[in-house]
């Protein structure tokens, strides 16, 4: 494997570079699939039949949290790529370990919010509109779950082989992912959550 | 025994329990044979663990040819049940069930791999690479489509088959008005082929643009290279959206979700449109790679370079384009407005436009030319005449106000057969004559393969041109008969003779196949064609590695050039090269999701927890593993290389 020193690491090998170009694809059919729920939403989001409607079950408190916890996981994962070009792998792990943190705060405030929905009478098969909501909120929120597991596989990888070109190229994967979690964040907390609070 | 019930055919008949009786045998005799042979082991360490191209490419090739006959039988079932009015050789339900399958296993089953079959075989031979960019997950993506067809195979014998169309729309293929498990295997099955497709379109986006040969610039691509770069772009931006509409109908089926549902605010116009947008674009990812195909057919045996290479390029660019703007034609006569239907009139009908530049270019690649005319150049000459009449009723449907008269009528589906034959499986059938002796080392007889090509034809014309006047005159279509008083009798017998003759051709390929295996001559040239483009000068059959050394290009036709010009293109000296290990977990992987699709068909929840965690163990495993491949040493290649020189 021929390592090119003067890039950086997760760029350093062919199949590298080669790993995140194809990642980036990836994204674009994310992307894709986010949009086509974002369009969903849009079309089903005043048919609410005989259920309730968004501005009837949102609160606004753990949405901000929610967006807090989630922001700042973004930031922390950039520190933690930073730490790892410099070649820091303890700070990274850190880093890393605190990002998964604020992941899983996340998650559990989220898991809160579907209970009082189900509470409220917002179950998923309510209506055309609770169907989209929940589908949305579920398809980020089974993205968020996946990246925690697979950004802890990482810590454990980083933490047995060190900094290698492949360990550094899957924590910068990752990294995209993670931000690219965060981006659709932001689009379901405008245009779903403040959208449907006003 | 409630339990077991769910699992019986819904709506049973002789000839499905016909089937089930032959499924059994065959696979007790396919079993019994590998092991009477000792076969599983070479099955297992030269085939299901493979992460070669090439090989997939020919396990593709296997499945393709494999529904090109189930989707044939059911072609010509119904045919024959239209062949004479009231017609009791089925009953309706039965109809409903067999135009279903057939459209989606012609579409899904048969086309997509066929395309998946050239792109793998072809585009890194064409780009001079020596692999795909990620070798591992192309055979993940092979067992995945396996595996989806698979199981949407056995609908027919377990459980019942889909009969809501292969459009299937809402709310027709709701739980409320298609009880069976059939269009449960419908979502769930294409959905893991689905993902199997998507896969290979960022696989394929990497490899074309990250590792052509140097000196080849997007602009010296060959043309096949080209059109399965657009394509693989279309199947990264429409297979999500099937994704998503396709799990928000196991949702409203499985889980009472409201999505195109009636009632709850559910909008079942959502799903065509979801559909659409997705199902537009698909028939471009079949039809632009079988254009890149007849161009470099027709520039071979014209002897000529590709006329208008800039403009087939952009042609190409604006087709892709505009087959995302043009969905809603699917729908003019659904309640969408003037307004609506007007816009998607227009953008329809300039995809005519790019089209016939690209025409136009074949023509004038033939002017002039020294046109040798094989088998794969003769099915392009057959092309060209039969998909322009195919386009030009295209156009007529594109005409919002005139399809009220279209619509529904056997009138579509004439048109869309009359594109996708000619179109897409000529070419299918003229590329693989082209290219399977690089691919086994002898050629197909030229003699038989004539046969097929004007048999095929002239099944076709016969089978297809009568439904165009039917459907002018008002024969529906997805209609199980008709009276006699319709008048449509003679012209649906003529229908189903121009079938008839299209199965001896069919028939005729496979007889060509064991005849060339037989008695065809081993002692070909690699460059049996005198062809132009990359794939040519390795040898035949292709080594493992494609080329011992990376060729260095100059133009679109760097093979042509080199022998015009006599310089070489393979500089410099032997080095190791490096390949991927084989590996069993693609194929491993995809039977949990078979066994994971089955689960949620039936609503099996405890095997279907089970398996999901398994996916993501296996993924997991694939996270920790430490595999970087193998090198071949320089002294194995050269061994390689000269043993291949003297055969």
């Amino acid at each position: 494997m021929k390592i090119d020193n003067s890039l950086p690491l997760e760029y350093s090998t062919e199949e590298n570079r080669l790993k995140i170009f194809g990642f980036w694809i990836f994204l674009g059919a994310e992307i894709m699939l986010f949009a086509t729920l974002f369009a969903t939403y849009f079309t089903l989001y005043n048919r609410t039949g005989t259920g309730p409607d968004g501005a009837e079950i949102f609160v606004i408190t753990p949405v901000i949290l929610e967006t807090f916890l989630l922001l700042t996981s973004s930031f922390t994962i950039g520190l933690g790529i930073h730490a790892m070009r410099l070649g820091r792998q303890k700070a990274m792990i850190n880093f890393f370990a605190i990002t998964l943190l604020l992941g899983l705060g996340f998650l559990g405030i989220e898991i809160y919010e579907f209970i009082h929905y189900a509470h409220e009478g917002a179950g998923i098969g309510e209506s055309a509109f609770t169907s989209i909501l929940l589908t949305t909120l579920g398809t980020h929120g089974a993205h968020v779950t996946v990246g925690l597991f697979w950004g802890l596989f990482i810590i454990m990888q980083v933490k047995k082989r060190g900094l290698t070109p492949e360990t550094a190229n899957k924590s910068f994967i990752f990294s995209l992912y993670w931000h690219f979690l965060d981006v659709v964040w932001i689009f379901i907390f405008s245009f779903i959550y403040l959208k449907g609070m006003m | 025994m409630d339990f077991f019930d769910r699992f019986a055919v819904p709506h049973p008949s002789f000839a499905i329990y016909a089937s089930m009786v032959a499924i059994g045998l065959t696979t007790i005799a396919i079993i019994a044979g590998l092991t009477y042979f000792k076969k599983w082991g070479y099955l297992w360490r030269e085939w299901i663990t493979t992460v070669d191209h090439k090989r997939i490419g020919i396990m593709y090739l296997i499945s393709a040819l494999v529904m090109l006959f189930r989707g044939g039988v059911d072609g010509i079932m119904l045919r024959a049940q239209l062949a004479v009015p009231d017609n009791t050789l089925l009953d309706s339900q039965h109809y409903n069930e067999i135009f279903t399958t057939h459209g989606v296993v012609m579409i899904l089953f048969m086309a997509m791999p066929f395309i998946m079959f050239f792109m793998n075989l072809v585009v890194p031979l064409q780009i001079g690479a020596r692999d795909v960019a990620f070798p591992r997950l192309n055979a993940l993506s092979f067992w995945l489509f396996f595996m989806g067809a698979m199981l949407f195979n056995i609908s027919f014998v377990v459980g019942g088959s889909p009969d809501a169309g292969w459009t299937s729309y809402f709310p027709l293929a709701s739980e409320e008005f298609s009880k069976s498990v059939g269009t449960n295997y419908y979502m769930i099955a294409i959905q893991i082929a689905g993902i199997g497709t998507l896969m290979t379109g960022i696989n394929f986006i990497t490899t074309i643009m990250k590792m052509r040969a140097p000196g080849m610039t997007l602009m010296k691509m060959p043309m096949f290279t080209w059109s399965a770069l657009i394509a693989n772009l279309i199947i990264v931006f429409a297979f999500p959206v099937l994704t998503v509409a396709l799990a928000m109908g196991t949702m409203d089926r499985l889980f009472g979700t409201h999505f195109f549902t009636l009632d709850n605010g559910g909008m079942d116009m959502l799903w065509a449109n979801l559909f659409w947008v997705w199902g537009h674009p698909e028939v471009y990812i079949l039809i632009l790679p079988a254009f890149g195909l007849y161009s470099e057919i027709i520039s071979t045996f014209s002897g000529r370079n590709l006329y208008g290479y800039k403009s087939m390029v952009w042609s190409m660019v604006l087709i892709s384009l505009l087959s995302f703007l043009v969905w809603a034609h699917h729908f003019f006569t659904m309640g969408q407005g003037a307004f609506t239907n007007s816009i998607f009139s227009i953008t329809t009908m300039i995809i005519a436009v790019p089209t016939g530049v690209k025409i136009f270019n074949w023509l004038l690649t033939l002017r002039k030319g020294k046109i040798r005319m094989t088998t794969p150049m003769l099915y392009s000459m057959l092309f060209i005449p039969l998909f322009t009449l195919g386009g030009v009723t295209g156009v007529m449907l594109a005409m919002s106000a005139a399809d009220y008269q279209y619509h529904n009528t056997m009138f579509l589906v004439a048109h869309f057969h009359n594109v996708i034959i000619p179109g897409v499986v000529f070419a299918m059938l003229a590329g693989l004559t082209y290219y399977w002796p690089k691919m086994f080392g002898f050629m197909l007889n030229e003699r038989l393969g004539k046969w097929t090509a004007w048999l095929l034809s002239i099944g076709f014309v016969l089978a297809f041109i009568p439904m165009y006047i039917t459907g002018l005159d008002g024969q529906v279509r997805r209609s199980f008969t008709y009276s006699e008083s319709t008048g449509f009798g003679p012209l649906n017998m003529v229908s189903f003779v121009g079938a008839g003759i299209m199965a001896i051709g069919f028939v005729l390929i496979v007889y060509n196949i064991y005849y060339s295996i037989r008695y065809a001559s081993r002692d070909i040239s690699a460059d049996p064609w005198d062809a132009r483009t990359l794939e040519w000068p390795t040898h035949t059959p292709v080594p493992e590695y494609n080329f011992a050394i990376v060729p260095e290009v100059k133009s679109s036709e760097p093979f042509w050039d080199a022998k015009k010009h006599d310089h070489k293109l393979f500089k410099g000296e032997i080095e190791k090269i490096h390949m991927p290990n084989n590996s069993g977990m693609p194929f491993l992987m995809s039977c949990v999701f078979f066994v994971w699709g089955f689960s949620l068909i039936f609503s099996l929840w405890i095997p279907a927890i089970i398996t999901t965690i398994g996916i993501f163990i296996f993924m997991t495993l694939r996270s920790f593993e430490k595999d970087h491949g193998r090198y071949i040493p320089v002294k194995e290649i050269e061994e390689t290389e000269s043993e291949l020189r003297g055969a």
